[in-house]
């Protein structure tokens, strides 16, 4: 069975309609390689699932988005705005959610949301603040501490602050990773409304491989710190063989360099 | 360029902690009042058991109450950072537009607010109930308080570098540095009164070189004088 491996864009040839352009990104710690010549792009009104199995590099390359990591080397350009030069106007518009980092325990839903509110700088905040607490369905939940509430409504308010700006960019680390599976189900159509509203490109990482193939339009899959494919979530599984994109994803896990050596 | 709201929005995360918790209001104002009560009974003791025309209380309550008003700058800083270590909230904050310096602009109004409230209830406390006048150093204090402020403030921002160095387990070795300096920083006596070696040192902390003790005439160390 042979494999081909995606050939990595090096110079600045995504679509104009391009909200995220990585080009050769590389993280090294020493001489541990973590993120290895990444190259990919996110879209306008796009959700790309990076996948891959842990310790690949998906958080690595997410810190590296935020600005919260330097990278060894590349470029990282949100809205044509390289990251390293202008961290705070391309900051300004992206936002995130990640399981690891929940809002802090000891400050309410509401007063969390007013000082990220102020942060980003939001426009009538207030309005914003009730509008985001309606979609996540945290009205009830306005004034109790963060530290209390489930881990389902812990995710709802880290996705309530992420859409807070109105983000162009918004990267979302393992969403629903703690969520019942009809609670995943409502945050995923949450979230593709939302992409859809608000003309978001969305970089998604997950382990769920059917939550991916439904809310994904394209999938990176990352296997020690490169992109070995790339493609639609429907169809690659079949492009390669695979029933399924986790018979797929199982396959990248496990013969990373295989697939790395039989171009087709 | 320092953005005012975001800047805002530090100092309003920790008034909403502050304002949220006892147990972050009281230690404002309570171990500064206890150190002061402390203190202020025990020069008041000195003075009556030591020859009459030197008053303990400006040189030995007003050291306390300055001594205090540096721990309390530069604790201002530590604890507003470590709030955010202990909560883990980097991510959040640092993954937004906000910068190094806007983040530390905030922990540095937030510590002039807290530390103000505790030269308030100290300088209340000591005048009303020992009688000290604090305006008696005259215009010295101005430059000493900004001083003390300053090294507050710089200690402050060098403890949090510490932690993000080695760790919040690294929290414990950066508490006791006030206690640490203090020996040395001859806010307490006169710099005449250290060996040496340990006026060299001595040097080289700031407060020591404005400190009242230093240069008023209890300097000379002879008891008769009065300290301001």
């Amino acid at each position: 069975m042979g494999y081909y491996v995606v050939e990595q864009p090096k110079g600045p040839q995504a679509p104009a309609a391009t909200v995220l352009s990585v080009v050769d990104l590389h993280k090294s710690y020493h001489d541990t390689v973590a993120v290895d010549g990444v190259s990919f792009h996110v879209g306008r009104n796009e959700i790309v699932g990076l996948l891959g199995p842990n310790g690949a590099g998906k958080t690595t390359i997410i810190n590296m988005l935020l600005g919260v990591l330097e990278p060894t080397a590349g470029t990282i350009r949100i809205e044509g705005m390289d990251i390293a030069a202008q961290r705070c106007r391309t900051l300004e518009r992206t936002n995130f959610a990640a399981v690891y980092a929940p809002l802090p325990g000891n400050l309410t839903v509401y007063q969390n949301l007013r000082i990220f509110s102020l942060i980003y700088a939001v426009d009538d905040f207030s309005r914003r603040i009730d509008e985001v607490l309606r979609q996540f369905d945290l009205e009830r939940l306005r004034n109790t501490r963060c530290g209390v509430l489930s881990s389902g409504e812990q995710t709802r308010a880290g996705l309530a602050k992420a859409m807070l700006n109105q983000p162009h960019l918004l990267l979302l680390d393992e969403p629903t990773a703690s969520l019942d599976p009809a609670s995943a189900r409502d945050i995923r159509d949450r979230i593709r409304e939302f992409a859809a509203r608000e003309d978001t490109g969305i970089l998604w990482t997950s382990h769920n491989m059917v939550e991916v193939e439904k809310v994904c339009d394209r999938v990176l899959f990352l296997s020690h710190g490169k992109i070995l494919l790339e493609g639609n979530p429907k169809t690659l599984p079949g492009e390669h063989g695979k029933q399924t994109l986790e018979d797929l994803f199982i396959a990248v896990a496990r013969e990373p360099l295989t697939l790395g050596g039989n171009e087709t | 360029m320092i953005c005012r709201h975001r800047v805002a929005a530090i100092v309003l995360r920790q008034f909403y902690l502050i304002r949220g918790s006892i147990a972050r209001t009281l230690p404002l104002v309570v171990w500064v009042a206890v150190d002061i009560i402390l203190w202020g009974f025990i020069t008041k003791y000195l003075n009556a058991v030591t020859s009459p025309g030197f008053n303990f209380v400006p040189v030995l309550l007003g050291a306390v109450l300055f001594w205090d008003f540096f721990t309390r700058v530069m604790h201002g800083v530590t604890t507003a950072f470590l709030e955010d270590v202990w909560s883990r909230n980097f991510l959040n904050l640092f993954a937004t537009p906000l910068t190094i310096s806007e983040y530390l602009t905030g922990l540095v109004l937030t510590s002039i607010v807290t530390s103000s409230i505790g030269l308030i209830v100290m300088l209340v406390l000591a005048t009303a109930v020992f009688g000290l006048s604090f305006f008696a150093f005259g215009l010295i204090l101005v430059p000493f308080l900004l001083v003390l402020f300053l090294f507050g403030i710089a200690l402050g921002i060098t403890a949090a570098g510490i932690v993000l160095r080695f760790g919040p387990a690294s929290e414990w070795f950066i508490w006791p540095i006030p206690a640490l300096l203090s020996p040395f920083a001859a806010v307490f006596y006169p710099l005449a009164t250290l060996p040496n070696w340990m006026q060299y040192v001595s040097y080289t902390l700031p407060p020591s070189s404005s400190s009242p003790a230093s240069s008023s005439p209890a300097s000379t160390a002879t008891p008769s004088a009065p300290a301001c």
